[in-house]
Formats: structure tokens, sequence, C-alpha cells
């Protein structure tokens, strides 16, 4: 019922040589790897194995999720970690398994894909003797023109036919096994192309505030986390500088739902001019190297500081997004050059300054002012809670710089010294004489700039995969043979020997499905109907009656 | 429209256990009927698989008029079933439209929209096979029973009133990625059906004759609810890969990438290896039909891990929440 009964059987090993009992065994091992029943193991042990990928937090897809699961399991945590369970797609044991998946496809295809370059060569075989074995038979009226008649008609089916003499063979459905060796060859073509993504690829995130003086350009210390291939080197990243000029957005009345994002660029590639460019969810920049995505968005508030000695610092820093409907902002701006006194030109560490709070889009009318209601600024607000001291900053210690180190503020170097809201354009005079302003928000982008190199190769196989896939489970390979009989009838085993037709000559014929194919008979019934009325249109009704005679009685 | 919607389901949800009880008559009904089969005939229909391996049932040559009397109640028990599944199906099918109009867009918003047209499509299924192969129409009764489950489920529990769609997500990638997903998952949930009445029948067949076994006393034979079941996976693992590639290329345009392993994507990843390791099984001279069909069965399961327990077990881990 499947072609495996069709696929020559590996040449026996002449056993002329004294076996060498390594190299048998690896023989052995080998043609263990490569059998069907081994392929069937490893899928299911691949089904197993990716199991804990979904149960467990990956750092892939979500490193904090990580972080907390070390923070509730302390025990636990570290001994899967080394188990490789919190990246377990690129554990030993994962890799292990589709490896070792993929040498045994390699190696059945390999043999396969030989045997069936030989059979697409080769002609279909000879008639066999005793046509009425066949699990199709029938016989008819010969067509006018004998078996050159027959092939004709067989030909226009696409049949691949061979005459000889007075027998027809003909062949059908090589579609099968060229579709199966399609699909498992572009399954190793997808495992190429992910390989290729994860060797010479790179990703970077980073935020991107609109305007002219927060350009950036293409470079590793330009994002916030990188990652890269092992192949790649900082220097290969190509270069490019981009802008936001533009961001709109457009968001459902009733709930505040995104509708619409477009963010517009100049974007300077190397080489060319600076250029205009689009692009928004869903549809992402492709530039010559890289691809731009639109992750998020986001309000970066642009606050003015004038220190006591009267000097002025300007700070766009995005409020990152807390993920309510609302965009509601939370972020830290820092003037850590602050009142610097300029007779001493002396920086005094301990008067720096910084302005923690949240961002509201829209506000409510009425506290506490916590939470945006609508995610465009209708009634932008500020709310803010100033601190004075060492900001920490210097020590050397990376901290975010989207919020205020809290060691500082639990050891006492910085204390809080204020809170306020403010609406655009407010003025907030502290208790040291120090204004702030709130001057207006800039909009931000939440960018992941990638390059996958195999991402090509992963289309184009992935469709190779699923043409290949079609072809091997709807592709039916099958034979049919037919001969000419003398006209004296006298054939041996010719069970319609008392044949109607009488003294004309007649033709027996034969089917032999190759692989499971339920509707063969009626196919074959219906192709034999076919060839005679092809020559002899008349005899149809009669082929017809004989040709189902004997459908399905084997 | 919502309440039009709302009022067609629980109509469907009448419909339905009509059908299972017509079905369960039919059923009952069939003992008074004499098996009449051809060994010879039931083997042609194994190997060549034409005729399903339909095991022809006609009155006891001498049988008493009562005899041919419950045997012509048992089949129009059998229509009735038949119709009233029609009858389910079209009201389950203008819950579907109505709620599509109702949300403009696609009923394929959350879990219970979701449930509704996997269960739909289930239906539709089984009705296209009926109308090629009536001889198994004794399947019927676990089918409906299937429906009348998964009907009342997503009624009972997953319920949930019309919201908009995340309309970042009604892109023209959520039309072809979620319709070939639902599609081929009702495919799949069709094709569990045989599975199990398989399994259940090639153990009947094998002369077991304890719990489970015994509920298939009247299936259909066994070779032609296997060969159902292979066809009903053949026919929709393709359509499942596609959807799964759909899924990488427009994850690849909103997300930067094409695969993430993102609780989703993994499952949907084991549903396929399980399902391309079922038709691998079959395919394999050495492997039995009923350990194939156990794959067929598991895949379905992960299907419902995909569906449900994704969505239940590990919220919060995907960014998804629009869709299911
Ligand atoms: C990467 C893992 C593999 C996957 C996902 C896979 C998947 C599949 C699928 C879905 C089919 C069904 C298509 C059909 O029925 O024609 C199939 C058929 C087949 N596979 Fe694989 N396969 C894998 C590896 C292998 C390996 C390692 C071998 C060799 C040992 C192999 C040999 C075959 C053969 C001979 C068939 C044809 C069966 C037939 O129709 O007669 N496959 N495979």
């Amino acid at each position: 019922m499947t072609v495996v009964d069709d696929r020559p059987a590996p040449p026996a090993e002449a056993p002329r040589r004294r076996p060498n009992p390594v190299l048998a065994l690896l023989r052995n091992s080998w043609r263990q790897l490569t059998s069907m029943r081994t392929a069937l193991v490893l899928l299911f042990l691949l089904a197993v194995a990716a199991i804990p990928g979904s149960v467990l937090p990956q750092r892939g897809v979500n490193p904090e999720d990580v972080r907390d699961y070390f923070a509730a399991h302390p025990d636990l945590a570290p001994v899967l970690d080394r188990l490789g369970a919190f990246e377990a797609f690129g554990s030993v044991w994962f890799s292990a398994i589709y490896l070792l998946l993929f040498t045994s496809l390699i190696g059945c295809i390999t043999p396969r894909l030989r045997d069936h370059v030989r059979a697409l060569r080769s002609q279909p075989p000879a008639v066999p003797k005793r046509l009425d074995r066949l699990p199709q038979h029938a016989v008819l009226a010969a067509p006018a023109g004998g078996a050159a008649a027959i092939a004709e008609s067989l030909r226009r089916r696409r049949w691949r036919v061979v005459v000889r003499g007075d027998e027809v063979s003909a062949e059908k459905g090589y579609l099968k096994e060229t579709g199966n060796l399609l699909f498992h060859t572009s399954m190793v073509v997808v495992l190429v192309g992910v390989a290729l993504g994860s060797w010479y690829g790179w990703s970077g995130n980073r935020l991107l505030v609109a305007g002219a003086e927060n350009a950036f350009c293409n470079t590793q210390q330009q994002y916030a986390e990188t990652s890269f291939g092992p192949r790649v080197g900082s220097a290969d990243l190509p270069g490019f500088c981009m802008r936001l000029d533009d961001f709109e957005t457009r968001f459902l009345e009733s709930n505040g739902q995104p509708e619409f994002f477009n963010a517009t660029v100049t974007v300077d590639e190397d080489g060319g001019e600076p250029r205009r460019a689009e692009f928004s969810v869903n549809s992402p920049l492709r530039l010559d190297g890289a691809n731009v995505y639109l992750l998020g968005h986001g309000y970066a508030p642009v606050i003015r500081y004038t220190d006591r000695f009267g000097r002025t610092q300007t700070s766009t820093t995005p409020f990152l997004t807390t993920g309510d409907v609302g965009i509601t902002g939370e972020g830290v701006a820092a003037f850590p050059d602050a009142n610097v006194d300029p007779a001493t030109g002396k920086r005094d560490p301990d008067l720096q300054m910084a302005f923690t709070g949240l961002y509201l889009p829209t506000a409510p009318q009425q506290g506490p002012f916590v939470r945006s209601e609508f995610p465009t600024e209708r009634n932008p607000l500020l709310n803010l809670v100033a601190y004075r001291g060492n900001l920490g900053l210097d020590a050397g210690i990376p901290g975010s710089v989207y919020e205020l180190d809290q060691r500082q503020v639990r050891s006492g170097k910085v204390k809080e010294v204020g809170t306020k809201l403010l609406k655009v354009g407010e003025t907030w005079t502290l208790d040291d004489g120090s204004r702030l302003e709130f001057l207006g928000t800039e909009p931000y982008i939440v960018l992941s700039v990638r390059y996958d190199p195999g991402s090509t190769l992963l289309l184009v196989s992935s469709g190779t995969l699923l043409l290949g896939l079609m072809g091997s489970l709807f592709g039916r390979r099958r034979r049919v043979f037919f001969r000419v009989l003398p006209p004296a009838g006298v054939t041996a085993g010719d069970p319609a020997g008392g044949s109607p037709t009488g003294g004309s000559s007649l033709v027996e014929s034969g089917g032999l499905p190759r692989t499971d194919h339920p509707g063969f008979a009626d196919e074959f019934a219906q192709l034999v109907a076919a060839v005679s009325g092809d020559g002899s249109r008349d005899e149809r009704a009669g082929a017809d009656d004989r040709a189902g005679a004997r459908e399905g009685a084997e | 429209m919502s309440a039009l919607s709302d009022q067609l389901v629980t109509f469907a949800i009448l419909a339905y256990p009509v059908a299972m009880i017509s079905h369960a008559v039919e059923y009952a009904l069939g003992n008074a009927r004499t098996r009449a089969a051809a060994p010879a005939r039931e083997l042609v229909g194994a190997g060549v698989g034409a005729a399903g391996g339909v095991v022809a049932e006609v009155p006891a040559p001498g049988g008493t008029t009562a005899a041919v009397r419950t045997a012509a109640r048992a089949r129009l028990a059998g229509r009735i079933a038949v119709g009233a599944t029609a009858v389910a199906a079209l009201l389950h099918l203008g819950a579907l439209v109505t709620r599509g109009i109702a949300a403009d867009r696609m009923p394929w918003g959350n879990m219970y929209e979701f449930v509704l047209t996997v269960s739909f499509i289930g239906t539709a299924g089984w009705l296209a096979v009926l109308w090629k192969r009536p001889s198994l129409r004794r399947l019927g009764l676990f089918l409906t029973l299937v429906m009348v489950l998964l009907v009342a489920t997503a009624e009972l529990v997953l319920y949930t009133p019309i919201v908009p769609l995340v309309p970042a997500l009604n892109s023209y990638w959520f039309v072809v990625h979620v319709s070939t997903i639902v599609f081929s998952s009702g495919v799949f949930l069709l094709g569990v059906v045989p599975a199990v009445a398989y399994l259940m029948r090639a153990g009947w067949e094998q002369g077991r004759r304890s719990f489970p076994y015994t509920l298939a006393k009247r299936m259909p034979a066994a070779a032609a609810l296997e060969r159902l079941t292979f066809v009903l996976h053949a026919f929709s693992f393709p359509i499942f890969t596609f959807a799964v590639i759909a899924g990488a290329i427009w994850a690849e345009a909103a997300w930067g990438r094409p695969w993430g392993w993102d609780p989703k994507e993994t499952w949907a990843f084991i549903s396929w290896v399980v399902y391309a390791g079922y038709l691998h099984a079959r395919a394999t001279p050495s492997v039995k039909r009923n350990v194939a069909t156990w794959l067929a069965v598991l895949g379905f399961l992960t299907v419902l891990m995909n569906l449900f327990g994704v969505n239940i077990f590990f919220e919060g881990l995907h960014s998804y929440a629009g869709i299911d």
C-alpha cells in the first residue's frame, strides 16, 4: 500500500570480504539511523522536547519572566538553567534531536533521490504474463490502430508509455515520489536557512525620539540591546542614519485601541542621497542589509531645567509606556550636570537633580493623576517628583537611563524635594530658586532593526516544502498494461474466452496501483473505456460493461 | 444582530442533541438487523478501498416482518439524524455569519468564536463526507456527541460579548493566517472522530468485548474508518502547514522574526511534528495502523492544547491576546 515496497532494496553487500566488525557496526548503525522507524522516533522526541520550552519561561521570549522564575524558585532555577531549560530551543538536547533527525533525513533521501532519477529515466516495465492476476483486469475490443492507437490515447492522457511489439506498458504518478523528495529536501533547506540567519544575522533595539538632534546611525553602541550571530562583527553593520520626522497615530474613539500608525523618517544610506521613507506596524522599512520594524511608541516630555546659577539644560527623555491603553508614560529626566558653580567650575555631586514621574497624555479631570484616559494628547499632564543629591551615575554601575537608581534613594544620598503637577508651558519653581518648565512633548518610537540573511531562503524553501507535500500526499503512482491478442484468441488464462466480440481482435489489459489509491478501479474502468472508444466508438458501451465486470474483484 | 447570533447558537445547541439522539435510536434499532456481510467483500473494501469497506447489511433472508419493520425504522431514525445535523449546521453557520456582521469582522476574534467556527467546519466537513460515503452514517453518533460537547462548552464557558478586534491585527494576514488555522483545525477535529472510532472498532473486530470496544459494535468497518481518518488528515495537513508558514510570514512583518518560539508557535510546531509523525507512521510498513492512529489522536490533543491550554496556562507570556 505504500511506495516503500517499490524502492529497490539497498544492494546487498557481497560477502566476499571478511566482515570488519567496526565497519559492520557502523554500517548497521547507519542503516538503523536512516530507517523510517528511527525517523518516527526522532520526530516524536522532537515534539516532546519542545514542550519544556513552552512551559518554562524562555530568555529569547521574555527575559523578565526568567528573572521572576529565578526569584520564585531559587533552588530549582539554577539547576534548570544548567540544563539549558531557559534557552530550550538552543539547548544541547534539543539540538541533538533535530541534528540526528536531519542526519537521518539526508541519509534517507540521498539514495531515494538517486533511485528516483533512475526511475524517471527508465521505461515502464514489460507487460506481465498474467494480466488477470493484477488488481484490475479487463478484456476489450481492440481499437482500430492496435497497440499504436492505445499508446497514442494513453500519451494524450499524460501517461509515460512504451510500446513493445503488441504490448503497451504505461505508468503515471511520478509526482508522488518527486513531491515527497522535494518536501524532505526542502526541510533540509529550511534548516540551512535558519542556520544562516542565526550565524550571519543580527538585531538591535532602541527608542527613537522625533527630531534632527535625536537621529541615530547604525552602530552597535547606538542600540539599547543587540544580539549578534557568531559570524557577525560590529564592523559588518551596514551604514545608515535615520531620523524620525513625523509619527502619526489614530485610535478608536470608543476604547482607545490603536487603529493606524505611520512613521515618517529620513534615511541616509551609505552612498545614497538622504531620502524620505515611511513604515508601520505590519509593514517594515526594508533597507539594504537591514529591516526596521515598528514595535511601539510613546511620548518624550521636553523639560527645561534652569539651575540655581541660572544655567539651563533641556531633557527629552522617553517616558516608557506602562502598558495601558492610555499610554501612561513613566520615566526620569536627570540633570547630573546641574548646579555647577560657574565661579569655581566645580561640580557638586550632591546637587545633581532628577525628576521622576508619570506623563499622562490625557489626564482625568480629577485626581489621582496616575492613569491616562486616552492615548492622544488631549489633556497632557506631567506628574513629577523632584530629587536632589548624588544620582549614582558616576559610580560606573550600569543602571537604566529610564529610571532613578533606587539604591541612592534608599541610602539617603538622593532626597525628595517636592512634587508637582505640570501642564504644558507651566513652570515649577523649586525651594532653591531653580526652575523647571514643561515645554511639550516629542513622540518616540520603539524600533527593532534586524538583518536575517536566511529569510529569502526560508520563504522559498517553505514554498517548495508545501508544493512537495501536496504532490506527495495527493500524487498516485500506478501502471496499466495492454496486450493486443491475436485474432484467434487462444491466450492462456483469458477468462473472457467466450467473448461477445467473437472473431474481431481483442485487447487484454491490467492495472496496478503502486500506492494506496482507492479510486483506481474507477480510473481504470474509464481509461479502458476511453482507450477502446478512441479507436472504435461504437464498441464503447460493450467495453464499458466488460471493464466494469472485474472491478474490485480481487 | 448580536442577539440573533446568540439565539441561533442556542437553537444549534438544541438541534445537535436531536441529531445525536436520532443516531442513537438508529444505533439501538440496528440490533434487529442481521449482518450478511460476505467476508470477501469486506476484504475488497480494505484492500482497494473503493467500497469504503462497507459491511453490507440487509435483513436476514428469512427475516420476520417485524425485523423488516425495525430496519425501516432504524433507517428513518438515521435519516432524521442526518437531517437534524444539516439543520444544526445551518443554524451554526447562521450564528457565525450574524456574529461576523455584528462585529464587522471575521468571527475569529476570541476563544468563543474560534471554537464555534472550528466546530462548524467539523460539522460541514462531516456532511461532505456523508455525501460521498453515505455508508459511514453511523459514525454520526460520535460526531454529534463531540459537537454537543463543544458547542455547549463554547456557550456555557467561553461566551464573550462582541468586542472589536485590536485593529492592528485586523490585517490581510489575519484573514489568511487565521482562516487556514481555523479550517485545518476543524478538519483535524473531524478527523479525530473516525480515529477514535477506528481504535475501538479495530479492538472489537479483534474480538475484544470489554467496555470501550463494545461501543463500536455497530460502527462502520475498521478499515473504512482508518481510511477516512487518513484522508481527512492528509487533506488537512498541507492546509495547516500553509497556515503555519503564513503565520511566520506575518510574524516577520509584524515583529521582525518569522519564528520566536512563543508558546503559541511552540505548540503549533508540536502539532505539526506529531501530525507529520502520523502520516509518516502510516506510510511506514512496520508500524501498525493503530499505533499510527494513536498519533493522530495525540495530534488532536496538541491542537486542543493550543486552542485552550496555551490561552489558559500561559496567560501573559504571549502577545496574541487579541486573537484568541
Ligand atoms: C524532518 C523530519 C521528517 C518529517 C517532518 C517528515 C514528514 C513526512 C511526511 C509528512 C510524510 C507524508 C507524506 C506522504 O505520505 O507522502 C512523509 C513521508 C515519507 N517520509 Fe518523511 N519526514 C521526515 C523525515 C524522514 C526521514 C528521516 C525519512 C527516512 C528515513 C523519511 C522517509 C519518508 C518516506 C519514505 C516517506 C514516504 C512514505 C510513503 O508515502 O510511502 N522521512 N514524511
